[in-house]
């Protein structure tokens, strides 16, 4: 990864111009598909992820509405059993991987840079690579559907089920090697996003100032760097049992099924807390804003955060309460498990008290986060239940685990991060969504949502297995259940209400977004809306946690805000906030003389070879010769590598613009924020955090 | 959106949940939260006072939300609320208020834990041997001679003692009433006690996802009285007798001869090992998973296309003559 930032030999400059020798000739269209192809911009790459992601929300609904119609009635005939197996599997898979993980990155993108003061991130062209990867991760996992069959083991794909003994298919294969791909992508982002986090907040900006929103996203990054090498490690050892004949999970000789479930557990709960920081980062950000108060307790929070963070690793055993460890693990987990709520239980109580004797006003977003306080706080409390062991060995598998972890994620990360939409929207977009259609959009959202999942706790505890196909009349789940499916169309309905908003507010009645809808208060509303693609004109200056806010208000005697005079927003403040970003995100950077990372085909061309070599491992286990097409793959992944290795991270400027500062020349601006001397961030997340504040 | 709204979507979603619950009077034979016997007791001292503790937590939480969402709304835009960044006296309190309450559930769970684990000891316990297949359930009595399927038989007021473990991928035992589900793994056995207080039938059902026809692998536990057990273990031991003479003669010979006996093993007749045992088929209500009803009319439909009801049934539609079938049903039914 150093190669990427480090300044171009001078040979690569001399052999690779921006004309015409080279292997290809550099992207250079400012507009238009290619752009986006190519860009390298933590602005688009943002979009990109968050559209992606909400396409595959759209199939991973698709799918749940498939499953919720199967089980409205007993004995229900919409799905056959293997039908209704693989679209639950592609549900689960869909909705993690594809999902709530690519749009908290969507706002790691967009916002995490805008937040801390930076102008990308610190490799934008591996941030591309991580969006492709992700993209064709995603394909790969979906082209199984009309390939032969989609998964169908379950997200959790427990060994020995997914054997070839009992999933001959190659549907197993799909859902190995795609995961493999979305973890490359989500490795990749992570090391990414920490590496900028840690080196390029702007001056001032010490971490203890650094946006709640953009603490989360680092936590979860850490999380997420930690935790894809485990499920690579047991994708690769069902990989190997699957292709070459290796027995890690084959009981009959001597291999261990409960080995997978322990690996797959220790990924999969960190995994959870991956999933819900970022929105507890975005609820966090949204609840002080719409209660004109700051957050209670910032370091509270911050540190909260980490203690789940770290917590997060010891209680991967509560999946598994069921699988006959014995009272000293059980015991143990039991433990660990009840603990994590306490750091938990205090954000929720901070929340409450960051809203408590403000000025709430209930916008959209507002509704959105004090939602998530609210149902987060249902899915809280059942998740303590599964701690206490005995009472999880009632519920463990049954409804009422579905219930608490779409109260989890749908209650909490997916509320949160429609809350993130609603609040982000006018910044990402220049436009402001209708609130009429945003609250009706929430209250349906709501109703919708209790409706499907409330239910589940009492289908699960009056005996409702989970992952069944079918169930009989006689159980006398007939009425949640069909409650349950009515709620699942109510949420349908609220995601067209919000996606006829999009329309509505784009196409019919747009209001221009100022730069600072909200009165909000960290850096990314200081600048217009959309922002300018250099963010910031001038590398702001941070003096206090929520600077934005200081920069406009200062606290009386008493504590209450007081605008300052002649700050962005006020009375006489003609220039408006947005000064230097009204000349839009065009070309015009010519008078600042920013100089930003050029666009580039090969992260897409590396991110390419990855779904090759995918299905060449998926057919390689039927047919031999298929392999080839590993190596093919390969090829082209190295390939991508060494063109982009061999290209410089910016091309000079061509038409002789003076930029700001000649050491700058070869170098993207971003690296020299603050006008510090150029120099190559360290490759790895060194500690070294405190160099770029005061 | 107004706060007459809201609680008009509040209380229309309250009037909906009661109406559900006054018409859903319906039998629930997997309750979890209706122990029938002491195992499932235990659990359930456990699981309603922790309910009763989250229940006023939620209430607490929601309550202040709500309250919070009502009172505090801006009224004017000129409004501007005291700025307080944190108070370190509350957060510690409400860090150690929670500590200190799941400090006491956790008292009481590591101890249910170390009662539920204590393996059932003693010349009265009753020993099963299960075995969970894809996807039905064995049950082996190894001092008593029997084995059956789907259907477990216990004895009322006696721990039964089960040792669980499974023939292909993990499958989990889960009769609600009786206990808590125990996953059930190939190559490691797990142990498990059980006990029912009255004679009964008790439904369960597997509860790990274990394939195709997970949802079909479901299983009844039926509690005798001591003396009707004896008299069950009594009929169940003995060799099956072989009818010679009319369709169920021929139906015996069919079940060589198309194969049957290859799977199943009848008493005296067959030994095959792949499909339940049938020998005594008629002392039981179920077949196929306890998922269907054992009668005429249902076996008929299970034998003229076995994966047709039951997916991925490893027992293969054999193309039976609704003649075969007859004699074949005529045989079964002298299982007695």
């Amino acid at each position: 990864m150093t190669t990427v930032l480090e300044p171009p030999s001078p040979e690569a400059l001399t052999t690779a111009p921006a004309d015409d020798t080279g292997l290809m000739r550099r992207p250079t269209e400012p507009q238009g598909v290619w752009s986006w192809i190519t860009t390298v911009d933590h602005k688009r790459i943002g979009i990109l992820y968050g559209v992606t992601a909400f396409i595959f929300f759209l199939a991973g609904g698709i799918e749940a509405l498939l499953l919720r119609l199967q089980l409205a009635k007993p004995n229900g005939t919409v799905l056959g059993a293997a039908a209704y197996n693989e679209v639950f599997t592609m549900h689960g898979t869909t909705m993690v991987f594809l999902v709530v993980m690519p749009l908290s990155a969507a706002f790691f993108n967009f916002m995490m840079p805008l937040q801390i003061g930076a102008r990308d991130v610190a490799f934008p062209r591996l941030n591309a690579f991580s969006y492709w990867a992700f993209l064709f991760g995603g394909l790969f996992l979906y082209s199984s559907f009309l390939l032969g069959g989609a998964p169908d083991g379950g997200w959790f794909g427990y060994a020995p089920n997914t054997s070839i003994v009992f999933s001959p298919g190659h549907g197993i294969d799909f859902w190995v090697f795609g995961l493999q791909i979305l973890g490359i992508a989500s490795t990749v982002s992570a090391v990414n996003f920490i590496v900028t986090m840690l080196n390029m907040r702007a001056p001032g900006m010490t971490l203890m100032r650094m946006p709640i929103f953009s603490w989360m996203t680092l936590i979860s990054s850490f999380l997420i760097l930690f935790a894809m090498p485990v499920i690579t490690v047991a994708l690769f050892l069902l990989a190997f049992d699957r292709n070459f004949g290796a027995n890690f999970f084959n009981p009959a000789a001597g291999g261990d099924p409960v080995l997978w479930q322990h690996l797959f557990w220790i990924f999969g709960h960190p995994e959870v807390y991956i999933l819900i920081l970022p929105a507890m980062g975005m609820v966090s950000e949204v609840l002080p804003v719409f209660s004109r108060k700051p957050l209670f307790g910032y370091p509270v929070m911050v540190f909260s955060g980490i203690a789940i963070g770290f917590m997060g690793w010891g209680v991967w055993v509560h999946h598994m309460f069921s699988v006959g460890l014995g009272p000293v693990a059980v015991s143990a987990f039991s433990l660990s498990t009840m603990f994590i709520a306490v750091p938990t239980g205090v954000k929720i109580f901070n929340w409450i008290a960051t809203t408590w004797k403000g000025s709430l006003k209930l916008s959209t977003p507002m509704l959105f986060a004090m939602g998530f306080v609210a149902m987060f706080t249902i899915g809280g409390l059942s998740g303590v239940t599964h701690a206490v062991a005995p009472h999880d060995r009632q519920q463990t598998d049954t409804y009422y685990v579905v219930a608490h972890f779409h109260y989890v994620l749908f209650g909490g990360a997916l509320f949160g991060i429609m809350a993130g939409i609603y609040y982000w929207w006018p910044k990402i977009f220049g436009t402001m969504l209708n609130e009429r259609l945003g609250k009706l959009n929430f209250w349906t959202w709501f109703l919708g949502f209790n409706l499907a999942f409330g239910p589940m706790h009492i289908l699960g505890l009056q005996g409702m297995p989970r992952r069944i196909y079918t169930y009989d009349d006689s159980l006398g789940l007939n009425v949640w259940n069909m409650v349950s499916t009515v709620g699942a169309f109510i949420i349908a309905f609220s995601v067209s209400v919000f996606m006829f908003n999009i329309w509505h507010s784009h196409k019919r009645n747009r209001v221009q977004a100022p730069g600072d809808p909200w009165d909000a208060r960290t850096l990314e509303w200081s600048i217009s809306s959309p922002p300018p693609h250099y963010n910031f004109a001038e590398i702001p200056t941070v003096h206090a946690l929520d600077e934005f806010w200081h920069r406009k208000y200062t606290e009386d005697d008493d504590g209450r805000p007081v605008r300052v005079a002649g700050s962005p927003g006020s009375e006489g403040d003609d220039a408006a906030h947005d000064d230097h970003g009204d000349d839009d995100h065009g070309d015009d950077d010519h008078g600042h003389g920013i100089h930003m990372p050029s666009p580039s085909y090969f992260p897409l061309v590396a991110a390419f070879g990855l779904p090759v070599m995918g299905y060449g491992m998926v057919y390689g286990r039927s047919s031999g010769q298929s392999y080839v097409v590993v190596v093919l793959g390969a090829l082209i992944l190295l390939g991508g590598l060494f063109a982009w290795a061999m290209e410089p991270s910016a091309e000079p400027e061509e038409e002789g613009h003076e930029p700001a500062e000649p050491a700058t020349d070869d170098q993207p601006a971003l690296v020299t924020a603050g006008g510090e001397e150029p120099s190559p961030p360290a490759p790895a997340p060194a500690p070294a955090p405190e160099e770029s504040g005061t | 959106m107004t706060r007459a709204r809201r609680l008009r979507a509040l209380s229309m979603m309250v009037a909906a949940a009661l109406l559900l619950v006054s018409c859903g009077d319906q039998e629930l034979p997997q309750n979890a939260l209706d122990p029938q016997g002491p195992v499932a007791q235990k659990l359930a001292n456990l699981i309603n006072p922790v309910f009763a503790v989250a229940a006023v937590v939620f209430v607490l939480v929601q309550g202040l939300v709500l309250y919070s969402a009502l009172r505090f709304r801006r009224r004017s835009d000129d409004e501007a609320p005291r700025q307080v960044h944190g108070n370190a006296k509350m957060e510690l309190g409400w860090t150690i208020a929670p500590a200190l309450i799941l400090l006491v559930i956790s008292v009481f769970t590591v101890g249910t834990i170390a009662d539920i684990n204590s393996k059932a000891e003693g010349a009265d316990v009753v020993s099963v041997n299960v075995t969970g297949h894809q996807w039905w359930w064995e049950f082996e009595y190894p001092d008593r001679g029997v084995v059956t399927a789907n259907e477990l038989h216990i004895p009322t007021g006696r721990e039964v003692a089960l040792r669980l473990t499974s023939d292909d991928v993990i499958h989990s035992f889960w009769p609600p009433k009786l206990a808590g589900k125990l996953d059930v793994i190939p190559g490691r056995a797990n142990f498990m006690t059980l006990e029912a207080d009255e004679p009964g039938t008790y439904f369960g059902q597997c509860a790990e996802f274990c394939g195709l026809s997970h949802a079909d692998m479901r299983l009844r536990v039926v509690a005798h009285t001591p003396e009707d057990f004896d008299e069950w273990v009594r009929t169940n031991a003995a060799p099956a007798e072989r009818p010679t003479e009319g369709e169920a003669g021929e139906g015996a010979a069919l079940f060589r001869q198309k194969g049957c006996a290859s799977c199943h093993t009848v008493n005296g007749y067959s030994a095959g090992e792949l499909g339940p045992d049938l020998t005594h088929l008629q002392q039981r209500k179920v077949f196929a998973g306890a998922t269907f009803d054992l009668n005429e009319q249902n076996l008929r439909v299970w034998l003229r296309d076995p994966p047709g009801e039951k997916p991925g049934s490893l027992m293969p539609n054999l193309e039976l003559s609704e003649d075969e079938i007859t004699k074949l049903i005529a045989y079964l039914e002298t299982l007695k």
